[in-house]
């Protein structure tokens, strides 16, 4: 028996933080990085008599992911109360929905090695988000900062429809792009707003019924779900080749040993204790918010891509990476508007020049200098033979800096090529006359002399020639 | 007369005529808690400060013709369930201890907005989980009316403290009939609101499906008028109504001639119903149709299972709701070794018998596996209860039934038997699960001398004829009366 003897079945449990300004149930300010405890009210500290009180936005940004996964929106769903104790949940429960929750019966579709993948969406439920525990306090005391305390999360759940850390990592990739796409996350896993749990077990081959199944914990990059289900993998077919038997447990990743271990079984596992949330009525969805949300979506990610391939004839590795981000697919067809020329070629500026400056001047697009027209004549300028490739590396380099616009620059840096017939005509006729040995040797078949033709040529007309009319004035003059 | 002795209405046009001022009526108050909470216990916490100076404001905007309404400088006093900015707030336990909220729960930000000064914090059963104020943390109160006898619960530090005239109202809080059972206990009129009528923020939370805020005042007109100072919706509270409240005054001295009264069977076939009680409830409803009140019998069949019903939901939210109090945050914090012994030892100290009883029922009955019996259950049966309600307004505009089933009984008696102590709410508890208003005012006395409550229930958000109901017999039978409280 060997692993490839069995058949890993996963499911994903993606938590993401929305992008409301502010948080859940109270009005206090969801932005990162403030000192602790600065965005709390009563309601976020927990206090005695405090109440929740819905912030509409979130459900409006939770109906725009449910649309985006093509799930059923519930008009009427429950807030339901998840009861344990934890000192950085401040009431003792955490406000979540259960047993009816907002959007159902959703799919994601994204491709695997070029082959087409459809996840179910079993469902997405709204939430709270929890405070942090501070350990490392000076006086070794632990402290609470319930900043985060009512953040407004989505909780994502997959069916276990993916079979290889692979297939989950490319899943995640994939409703992450989503998410961003629809504006209602920042897909920042670093930051903790875009958290994943995963489900794994493995059966044998052509077995009808489920292995027992992990929860897996803390996987908090693509790098660790791919690494964590692998581990996890191998883990569960070890202990079914050695004999033993899968527990249902929830296991800890750590990603410093790069392993998974064992946080509680089954039978220590909590007991939530669901019931409907008192404190709230039913959430029922505004009458038409889900058509007016319908409406208002952009084109998402797996769209984008597959027009981009047809309509503009990119190959997909091109069109992934203009589709990567909404912003530069936005950028592309915004210049593609005023350029409409050779769209691999514009799409090598892309992944070429544009992606390497803004890596090395870490500015993002959102503050490029230059517009769209800029950008679409440096183009036509290539395309007119008005200035070499070379030089339009330059010039984008300056443009990307200055904002300056392509014609200004290639004018005051004098990097127009020659157009006038004559002038060519005129320095090849001097260097063919300058060097009547190497004329000699091409016509006696020594081809290879045209290049250092070339290059004189070049040379005397200071750079700006075109190198294709001065190649075929030159071929002219020799008589080819 | 004394000072003390008139009503918030009384005191209102005595002020508003510039007979005496809001500073007299604060200090005639506390002189009288100063003689006499010795004996009765209702305050907790006397802010004889805060409502100096909230007097001397109000007598301020009386002179300068700029009052803030009818009650502006009239003194109440509020249970300590309420959370009042900069002002310890306890619930009547323990783990609140050197508690002090940073802000007013909107009732109290609504008395103080129409000018009312605050005397202080009431007694109350731990978290209002009782119905004898034994359960209080700190003493229990006594009965204006005999001292060894319970002012009722939760709110009978409210009811005592009104009965004894050492406020001329107060607000309560009632989830079982903790505003009701006080006031028929007392002898002083208690209205529990529709639920939603009254905003819950800032209040502690017992039962958050139950919990509603309510006056307890010594007349019929006097609850309404403080009715209409609470009764706004609230955003800060998704479950407080939108619809706007009437003027409750207005209509208060309509009658009730051309009005049906239901009498439910269930309510007077009980077998703990004191027989002087039931007496005078009949005689109740006798007076009613002597004035022109047509009295209808009705049956309210799953009235039996509303106490079983109730002490399965309300522990079980409770059990939730009292889950903040952690040691981490506020209140009080044993210190422990680890984590788990700091909520345990704290939980443990912080929290009375009754408290930990009611969280163990409410956690069981919302454990996995026991959920579907226990808690959904009685969901279910809670809209039986509602559908009872329902059903019955198609016939009725009112219904009439005994408050309590005995009046006062004697500090300590059913201390150690819970169940005898639950019974006492059997009356109030089929109101609280549907929602409705229900009012209960003095309708006689026994041989005893203590006082005996009629209770009035009416359709949700019909405050308007429960108060006309209740209105029409305290004219005609007035026994609003002063208890023989010793002046020493």
């Amino acid at each position: 028996m060997a692993i490839s003897d069995f058949q890993p079945v996963i499911g994903l449990e993606v938590h993401g933080q929305l992008l409301t300004k502010s948080k859940i149930f109270c009005g206090c300010s969801t932005r990162f990085g403030a000192p602790p405890n600065t965005h709390t009210c009563p309601v976020c500290f927990g206090l005695p008599g405090s109440l929740p009180v819905l912030n509409a936005r979130v459900v409006e940004f939770a109906v725009r992911a449910g649309v985006a996964l093509g799930c059923r929106i519930n008009g009427r769903s429950i807030w339901s109360r998840k009861n344990y104790f934890y000192p950085d949940l401040p009431k003792g429960f955490q406000i979540s929905q259960y047993d009816q929750p907002l959007c159902e019966h959703g799919a994601l579709i994204f491709d695997v090695d070029g082959v087409e993948k459809r996840v179910g969406i079993r469902r997405i439920h709204l939430e709270e988000d929890a405070g942090k525990n501070v350990h490392d306090a000076a006086g070794g005391d632990s402290l609470v900062d319930l900043n985060r305390a009512g953040v407004p999360l989505t909780e994502i759940v997959s069916e276990p429809d993916l079979r290889s850390a692979d297939e989950a990592a490319e899943y995640l990739k994939a409703l992450r792009d989503v998410l961003v796409y629809i504006g209602v996350n920042d897909g920042n896993l670093e930051e903790g707003s875009f958290r994943c749990d995963a489900n794994v077990s493995v059966m044998r081959k052509g077995a009808t019924e489920l292995g027992t199944r992990a929860e897996l914990k803390n996987i908090n990059s693509f790098r660790f779900v791919r690494q964590a289900i692998d581990f996890e993998i191998a883990r569960q077919v070890g202990v079914i080749e050695a004999g033993g038997k899968v527990l249902q447990e929830t296991r800890l990743w750590d990603p410093q040993r790069g392993e998974t271990r064992g946080m509680r079984s089954k039978e220590e596992a909590h007991d939530y204790r669901y019931f409907p949330e008192p404190d709230l009525p039913p959430l029922l969805v505004p009458e038409g918010m889900v058509e007016r949300v319908r409406d208002s979506l952009p084109e998402l990610p797996r769209e984008k891509l597959l027009r981009f391939q047809a309509d503009f004839g990119l190959p997909a590795y091109d069109a992934k990476i203009l589709v990567a981000e909404r912003p530069l697919a936005d950028f592309f067809e915004a210049v593609w508007k005023l350029y409409a020329g050779n769209a691999k070629k514009l799409a090598n500026w892309f992944t070429g020049e544009l992606q390497r400056l803004l890596h090395e001047e870490g500015s993002s697009l959102a503050s490029l200098k230059f517009s769209p027209a800029h950008f679409a004549e440096l183009l036509k300028l290539i395309d007119a033979g008005d200035i070499s490739t070379n030089a339009a590396k330059d010039v984008f380099a300056e443009m990307f800096r200055t904002g300056k616009a392509p014609k200004a620059i290639v004018e005051a840096r004098g990097l127009g090529l020659e157009k006038d017939a004559g002038a060519v005509e005129a320095a090849v006729d001097a260097v063919l006359s300058a060097n009547a040995d190497e004329v000699a040797k091409y016509r006696a078949g020594k081809k290879q002399v045209l290049g250092f033709l070339v290059g004189q040529v070049m040379k005397a007309m200071k750079g700006k020639g075109n190198p294709a009319q001065v190649n075929a004035a030159l071929r002219a003059r020799l008589g080819d | 007369m004394a000072l003390t002795d008139f009503s918030m209405l009384e005191l209102a046009r005595r002020l508003a005529a510039g007979e005496t001022s809001s500073v007299e009526a604060v200090k005639a108050s506390l002189d009288r808690i100063e003689r006499l909470d010795k004996k009765v216990k209702a305050f907790l916490l006397v802010d004889a400060r805060g409502a100096l100076a909230a007097a001397e404001a109000s007598d301020a905007r009386r002179r300068a013709g700029t009052a803030f309404g009818r009650l502006d400088g009239v003194p109440v006093a509020v249970k300590d369930l309420f959370c009042t900015e900069g002002l310890a707030t306890t619930a009547g336990s323990r783990i609140l201890e050197g508690f002090v909220p940073p802000f007013d729960a909107t009732v109290v930000r609504l008395l103080k907005q129409a000018g009312l000064p605050i005397l202080g914090k009431l007694n109350m059963d731990e978290f209002a989980m009782g119905s004898s104020t034994e359960n209080s943390a700190y003493f229990p109160s006594h009965n204006p009316w005999d001292l060894t006898r319970s002012p009722g619960g939760s709110s009978g530090g409210s009811s005592a403290s009104v009965a004894a005239r050492l406020a001329f109202g107060a607000l309560g809080t009632d989830t079982g009939g903790s505003i009701r059972q006080p006031a028929a206990l007392t002898g002083t009129v208690g209205l529990k609101p529709t639920y939603g009528r009254v905003s819950r923020y800032g209040v502690v939370a017992f039962a958050s499906s139950l919990d509603q805020v309510g006056p307890i005042a010594r007349t019929v007109a006097d609850a309404a008028a403080l009715l209409q100072l609470l009764a706004v919706h609230d955003a800060a509270d998704a479950t407080s109504a939108t619809t706007m409240a009437p003027d409750y005054a207005t209509r208060l001295d309509a009658g009730v001639a051309g009005l049906r009264l239901g009498i439910p069977r269930e309510y007077f076939e009980l077998e703990g119903l004191d027989a002087e009680v039931r007496a005078a409830v009949e005689a109740a409803a006798a007076a009613y149709k002597a004035q022109g009140a047509t009295l209808v019998p009705l049956s309210l069949p799953h009235t039996k299972y509303a106490l079983a019903t109730y002490y399965l939901l309300a522990p079980a939210e409770a059990s939730s709701n009292l889950a903040r109090y952690d040691g981490v945050r506020y209140g009080l914090r044993v210190p422990a070794g680890g984590l788990r012994e700091m909520y345990a030892q704290t939980r443990g100290r912080g929290f009375g018998a009754e408290v930990k009883r009611r969280i163990m029922l409410g956690t069981y009955a919302l454990s996995a596996g026991y959920y579907d019996a226990y808690y959904l259950k009685a969901q279910k049966v809670r809209t039986l209860i509602r559908q009872d309600f329902a059903a019955a307004w198609e016939e009725v505009d009112a219904i009439l039934s005994p408050t309590a089933p005995t009046t006062a009984f004697k500090l300590g008696e059913k201390l150690d038997d819970p169940l005898a102590m639950y019974a006492n709410d059997v009356f109030t508890l089929p109101c609280s699960l549907a929602g409705l208003p229900g009012l209960s005012l003095p309708c006689g006395f026994s041989r005893a001398g203590l006082p005996i409550g009629l209770q009035i229930l009416g359709k949700p958000f019909d405050e308007a004829t429960v108060l006309r109901v209740a209105q029409s017999f305290e004219r005609a039978h007035n026994f609003v009366r002063a208890p023989p409280l010793g002046e020493g």
